[in-house]
């Protein structure tokens, strides 16, 4: 057997922490004791393989899972998924959920005020291509209150779940729209020190996805974790 | 564009409208070989209350100790249609279930075997990003030898190893926070 090369661990505040008490429901659910640090053997470094037996082209298609069309924006959302080394990222599962245009997600727990589209279900599926090139089409999806504080809102959003090479590469993170006001405000977005890395969350307008009389098109880029160039036997 | 990871988000309460399509809970076609085990357990918050929003994902060898996926280069055989990925989703009760083949053993960093395992990934509300930890197996005596294990203070290793429940069921549960809080790895 090869020796393995690591996963990079994460830069300086990039990642949020497990408690962060401005969100509320991580009081209670974030890890009191010490995390044990956890070599990367070939456990870690290995993954699940998805292919197109799994995903369909069609699901990533958000605005034709009915009979007739969604509500809303019409929007274009696509990006390349790279590692930390600036490699593309191939043939990996990416998976999205979403509220509809009025704010609204088709789930038992959302008592959002706000109507049910009954042409949109909000969830897309696609692989990455050989760039590591993905594109969903979908609605731009609305704001909506929650109870995390007094006159709580989200920015609207995507949420993208990601399986890379390795365990340890899974992401599942969320997309925001430019210029959106409720950013600043939202805890989910603020969570991280580093303003750099917050903003890579947010998607750029791309005028060139752009389909004239149909669709707006975002462009939004993921970076998934990279391996560390030399193989250390036997770090702990 | 910046070369650093993306940062982690809350997979948020709405998981089941994109996760729900691929619930995986019965990972072990017939005719993969191996000992065939259920995985019953829940997930327990700091108030001691059932996470009825919570996804649990494991990773995992087939019984020969090899990985389906491009990594494992050992030579070691594969099983037809055993992935070795199963997710599901916690119930109102917390509970979440897999069945599925005891793994068999694979190289540590050193070479020497590790212990069976599952990799699980736990994503909720309330998490910004995900919880990993591992599942060992019981009557194992691999167990006292293992190279993650050896690495967690001795007081709360049973925390990461199932109890047997019947014949071919294994309890494992997930307790965030508490006495008996479940050892989770900085990855």
């Amino acid at each position: 057997m090869k020796s393995i090369a690591p996963y990079r661990r994460p830069y300086w505040n990039t990642q949020p922490d497990y408690l962060f008490p401005k969100y509320a429901s991580s009081v209670r659910r974030a890890p009191t004791q010490p995390l044990v640090v956890l070599p990367h053997t070939l456990s870690e470094v290995t993954a699940p393989v998805f292919g197109y037996d799994d995903v369909k082209p069609t699901d990533s298609d958000l605005t034709r899972q009915h009979k007739g069309e969604p509500q809303g924006e019409r929007i274009v959302v696509h990006g390349r998924v790279l590692d930390e080394n600036g490699k593309p990222v191939p043939g990996i599962l990416l998976e999205i959920w979403q509220a509809n245009a009025a704010g609204r997600y088709n789930h038992r727990v959302d008592q959002h005020d706000a109507p049910i589209d009954p042409n949109f279900t909000g969830a897309g599926r696609a692989l990455t291509d050989a760039e590591g090139r993905y594109r969903f089409m979908s609605i731009r999806p609305g704001e909506y209150p929650w109870r995390n504080h007094y006159n709580a809102w989200r920015p609207a959003h995507i949420h993208f779940s990601l399986f890379g090479p390795a365990v340890v590469s899974r992401l599942i993170t969320q997309m925001y729209f430019p210029g959106d006001p409720l950013l600043d405000y939202d805890p989910m977005f603020t969570c991280v020190a580093d303003e750099k890395a917050r903003n890579r969350l947010i998607c750029s307008f791309d005028w060139e996805t752009t389909m004239p009389e149909y669709a707006l098109g975002y462009r939004f880029d993921i970076v998934l974790r990279g391996r560390e160039a030399t193989p250390m036997e036997n770090r702990r | 564009m910046s070369l650093r990871a993306s940062t982690s988000q809350t997979i948020g309460p709405y998981l089941r409208i994109g996760l729900e399509w691929m619930v995986i809970e019965d990972l072990a076609p017939q005719g993969a070989a191996g000992e065939r085990l259920r995985i019953e357990g829940k997930v327990i918050d700091g108030d001691g209350k059932p996470v009825n929003d919570a996804a649990v994902e494991i990773w995992q060898a087939n019984s020969h100790g090899k990985y389906a996926s491009p990594e494992d280069t050992q030579a070691r055989p594969l099983e037809p249609g055993f992935r070795g990925y199963g997710r599901s989703l916690t119930d109102d009760a917390g509970a979440f279930r897999f069945r599925t083949i005891k793994p068999g053993p694979v190289p540590g960093l050193d070479g020497k075997p590790q212990a069976p395992h599952l990799v699980v990934t736990i994503f909720m509300r309330g998490l910004l990003k995900q919880l990993v930890t591992r599942m060992y197996f019981p009557d194992e005596p691999a167990n006292a030898g293992d190279p993650v294990l050896s690495l967690v203070p001795a007081e709360r290793r049973a925390t990461l190893v199932a109890k047997r429940k019947g014949d071919g069921v294994l309890e494992w549960n997930v307790e965030l926070q508490g006495k008996n809080e479940t050892v989770f790895f900085d990855f």
